[in-house]
């Protein structure tokens, strides 16, 4: 067995509410509307935002809002033993619940008949890679320049043992307890992704998400930061 | 049509099969109902039907599993039971139907995996397989129910010589636990229990809570939509009453 925390520290020497390092490059691809890059410790997403662009075939064409298509990828690089290149089960199924979270935090209405393509290649996977890549779509969509109701702020949570964790890393991943990920909309109160793996006790549970939500508004305001920065810089 | 009729409905307070929002339509169980299939389960919840069949294979197990044992869920939306679904390879909805079947299974440790050991490099596989026969809705509340009636009915042959004799049985699959999901919808300011088709189109969210005999979490996704983060508290306390009525119909 994998031992994951040693005298009250984490294995790669946190506390159990310590978010990694917290890394962020505004647009780092001219070719998108929007792109970003985001980092929690050795976790790096890339994430650009095509659109909302025209659709064709027309019969995709939604009347009254926008088509939201995300992909999630992981590079064969980014993990420990080489992955096989392509979309997997798993991508398929965090595809899907990142393109909800991202349909639900959009105005789409104001975008008609058009797509928004969203894609997040993992560069490097240190665990929590979902929301990492949810994180580098938030900014990616700000950047675009898409109504939004608030930047998306993700985050994952876990156990080990009787302690509540923070921010997961691979090992963490692997070998906790329960792992959850999740993102919420701060200015609505609004939960836009969450899942949970493992085994947990409701208490527990209810604390995570408290836990959460506290460390949703550091990264949100990380978000916003950066992203204003990028505007006084390129104004 | 039907899908503005459910909404004005719900709008009213009711629904179309006149039940109450937490009632959950009525449940059919019947189990070992494919002779071919190591552990099977026929579940009808209203009109939505699954079969969830068991299939037992010699398998190497996983070496860098946290657990020895080997486990695949696969879910088959197969075109005969709906309009809407098309040969082909599976949709995302019937492949995350089909990991969260695994999650919930797997993060429970339901299997007594120690019980499928043949020797170190050979295990039982075991390999369940949902197929939908009729899609009304609530899919994923049947099919876990499903699975979980077909491990525990499900057969062990006798390994012989580096094959199986399907024909010899040597014993049950053991099961620690009785998982399941309800999956929970909100509605306004209202939370509903098992859905059937309409239902599912017009409601705001719905999240799948799996929960343990004791109550213990044991698996969550927000399926559709965006929750309140206020009502979380509510919704689980309404999947322990609906999974709890649910366990009544493990056989």
């Amino acid at each position: 067995m994998v031992e994951l925390i040693k005298d009250g520290k984490r294995v790669d020497g946190r506390d159990f509410e310590e978010l990694r390092k917290i890394k962020i490059e505004v647009n780092p691809i001219p070719n998108a509307n929007g792109s970003a890059l985001f980092s929690f410790g050795n976790t790096i997403a890339i994430a650009a935002v095509y659109g909302p662009r025209s659709l064709y075939p027309k019969f995709l064409q939604e009347k009254e809002e926008t088509l939201v298509r995300v992909r999630y990828n992981m590079a064969p690089f980014s993990t420990e033993t080489r992955k096989n290149p392509g979309i997997d089960r798993r991508s398929i199924e965090i595809s899907k619940v990142i393109k909800n979270a991202i349909e639900n935090s959009i105005f789409s209405e104001e975008y008609p008949r058009t797509v928004i393509d969203c894609y997040a290649e993992v560069l490097s996977g240190d665990g929590s890679t979902r929301v990492t890549s949810l994180n580098a779509l938030s900014i990616s969509l700000a950047l675009a320049g898409i109504k939004m109701k608030d930047l998306i702020a993700a985050c994952t949570a876990g156990r080990i043992g009787d302690k509540i964790i923070v921010d997961l890393n691979q090992l963490e991943d692997n070998y906790g307890d329960c792992d959850i990920s999740f993102a919420m909309l701060l200015n609505t109160n609004e939960i836009v992704l969450l899942q949970l793996d493992g085994e947990i006790k409701k208490d527990e549970f209810l604390y995570a998400l408290k836990v959460l939500k506290e460390k949703c508004k550091i990264i949100r305001e990380e978000q916003e930061r950066k992203i204003k920065e990028y505007f006084e810089k390129n104004a | 049509m039907l899908e503005k009729l459910v909404l004005e409905l719900l709008k009213k307070g009711k629904r179309l099969e006149k039940r109450g929002f937490l009632d959950y339509r009525e449940i059919k169980v019947e189990n070992n109902v494919i002779p071919r299939a190591e552990g099977s389960s026929r579940v009808k919840i209203g009109n939505t039907e699954v079969i969830a069949g068991i299939k037992l294979e010699l398998s190497e197990p996983f070496k860098d599993e946290k657990e020895s044992g080997v486990l695949i869920v696969n879910a088959e939306f197969a075109p005969i039971a709906h309009a809407t679904f098309e040969p082909g390879p599976p949709s995302e909805e019937a492949i995350e139907l089909a990991r969260l079947v695994d999650r919930l299974i797997r993060s429970s440790k339901t299997i007594n995996f120690e019980k499928l050991k043949i020797s170190d490099e050979l295990v039982y596989g075991v390999f369940i397989d949902i197929h939908v026969i009729n899609h009304d809705g609530n899919l994923l509340d049947a099919s876990a129910l499903a699975a979980l009636n077909a491990l525990n009915n499900c057969k062990i042959p006798k390994y012989e010589d580096g094959k199986l004799i399907r024909n010899e049985i040597i014993g049950k699959l053991e099961i620690k636990h009785k998982p399941l999901y309800c999956t929970i919808a909100c509605f306004e300011d209202k939370f509903l229990v098992d859905l059937n088709q309409y239902e599912e189109n017009v409601v705001d969210s719905k999240i799948a809570i799996g929960l343990k005999e004791d109550n213990t979490i044991c698996a969550i996704q927000l399926l559709s939509g965006k929750i309140d983060y206020d009502k979380i508290e509510k919704i689980l306390e309404i999947a322990e009453e609906k999974t709890k009525y649910l366990r009544n119909f493990v056989f």
